[in-house]
């Protein structure tokens, strides 16, 4: 029955790529993108990935969509006219798909309990969760814990992408200088979606805080929970206007959190060498080592968080305030 | 009891199942935007109850019904609020509904 699931959403996986790649209708592509996007996140979570699933469908079905919509707002609708080496680009398509095909014959059968990734370390991973980390979802003590390195690559992957595109685009004019008419309103005159969006953002960033402070117990996290409070507060923004929402989260403080998250995370790390372990290891940080280890991950999380939350916010603040 | 619950969640999964595909079929037979948002989105909003009923109906009195409910409360409330300002976008953009005699104007140009 699974399986049936998968071939069919991977079907409409395939047919909406095409689609984005026939379309010259950038709008269109965008949306068929977080269309593409919640396939995806359908797909890992028939594959017991919840935790996955849940990251995909937060930023590349939500968040990537309203940042590709206000990247498009300063460009054209429409795809300029395609380069004409048609050829060349079909021979790399073509021998790059070939490259993949051919690997996918080395590829142990889908779940085979034999399979190097079943066969590895991911044993250790399950069994020994309970005994040093005690927290039910062995997603997070991977990411949090055992490969504490990789999240804190990803985190500053996050961090230097945020600046590099701050970089690019610069902050924008400051707003005190523009006339009164050209500030966006967002969408103030509409009642329905002000009232709506009124009562359910306060919800939308409680359940960024439980997808935050949940991911030890469900499927959950920092970039999780990241993504839907910016997403809470880009809703805001849209119906609030652009500036009362710069005026409760200023760009300084947005920057602010775009350099506390990663330093957070470091600090975590470098209390571990100060206390007398090693570099992120957290079972020095309380008396009790499982209770250090629980403290570690919740404080490398909220870090997390709170990278992709600033990181996401002056990205948008940025992309619209290259629109004004 | 069980065999009872059981054949009520099927009939309302079905019933869901068959409101989201008339939505569908609706979104692409009907003229113009409006009536195409019309179709999808109030079939989508009594597929969508109907489908959660069903499986709130086989999880039983659990924490998961309760999620269910959260999930349907929100749907209940984003999904006609985004119809509505998907509609009124589309009129301040200056897409006109469809009209009859708009279609026959053209017919006689022809």
């Amino acid at each position: 029955m699974i399986v049936i699931f998968g071939v069919v959403l991977l079907t409409l996986l395939v047919i909406t790529a095409i689609a984005i790649v026939r379309t010259e209708n950038l709008f269109v592509a965008v949306m068929l993108l977080g269309i593409a996007s919640l396939f995806i996140a359908g797909n890992f979570f028939l594959l017991d990935a919840a935790d996955v699933a849940l990251t995909e469908a937060a930023i590349g079905a939500g968040i990537s969509t309203v940042l590709f919509l206000s990247a498009l707002a300063l460009t054209s609708e429409r795809e300029r006219s395609k380069s004409s080496n048609k050829i060349l680009s079909f021979t790399v398509v073509a021998v790059a798909a070939l490259v993949l095909i051919y690997a996918t014959f080395d590829k142990p059968r889908f779940g085979d309990p034999d399979a190097p990734v079943q066969t590895h370390v991911a044993p250790w991973y399950l069994e020994k969760t309970p005994e040093y980390i005690d927290i039910p979802n062995v997603v997070t003590a991977v990411l949090g814990s055992y490969r504490g390195y990789d999240t804190l690559g990803e985190v500053l992957v996050v961090f230097t992408a945020g600046i590099g595109v701050l970089f690019l685009l610069g902050s924008g004019a400051p707003l005190g200088s523009l006339p009164q008419e050209k500030i966006n309103e967002g969408l103030r005159h509409h009642l329905i979606p002000r009232v709506v969006g009124r009562v359910l953002i306060p919800f939308i960033l409680l359940f960024g805080l439980y997808v935050q402070f949940h991911g030890e117990y469900g499927p959950g996290g920092g970039f999780q929970a990241g993504a839907i409070i910016a997403a809470a507060i880009i809703l805001f923004s849209l119906l609030e206007g652009e500036q009362r929402a710069l005026s409760v989260l200023p760009a300084r403080v947005l920057l602010g959190l775009v350099a506390f998250g990663p330093l957070l995370y470091l600090a975590v790390g470098i209390a571990g060498i100060v206390l007398g372990g090693n570099f992120l290891d957290y079972s020095v940080l309380s008396s009790d080592p499982v209770k250090g280890q629980q403290l570690g991950i919740l404080l490398i999380e909220a870090g997390v968080g709170i990278t992709v939350t600033g990181v996401l916010l002056s990205v948008f603040h940025a992309f619209a305030a290259r629109g004004r | 009891m069980e065999t009872l619950l059981d054949i009520l969640s099927w009939v309302s999964l079905s019933l869901g199942g068959l409101m989201v595909l008339i939505g569908g079929i609706g979104a692409l037979r009907m003229p113009d935007l409006y009536t195409r948002m019309h179709a999808a989105s109030v079939t989508d909003s009594m597929g969508a109850i109907l489908v959660l009923v069903g499986i709130m109906l086989q999880a039983g009195l659990t924490l998961a019904t309760i999620k269910l409910i959260a999930i349907l409360l929100f749907l209940l409330i984003s999904s006609p609020t985004s119809s509505n300002t998907l509609a009124s976008a589309a009129l301040l953009a200056g897409t006109r509904p469809f009209e009859e005699a708009h279609q026959s104007d053209e017919e006689d140009k022809e």
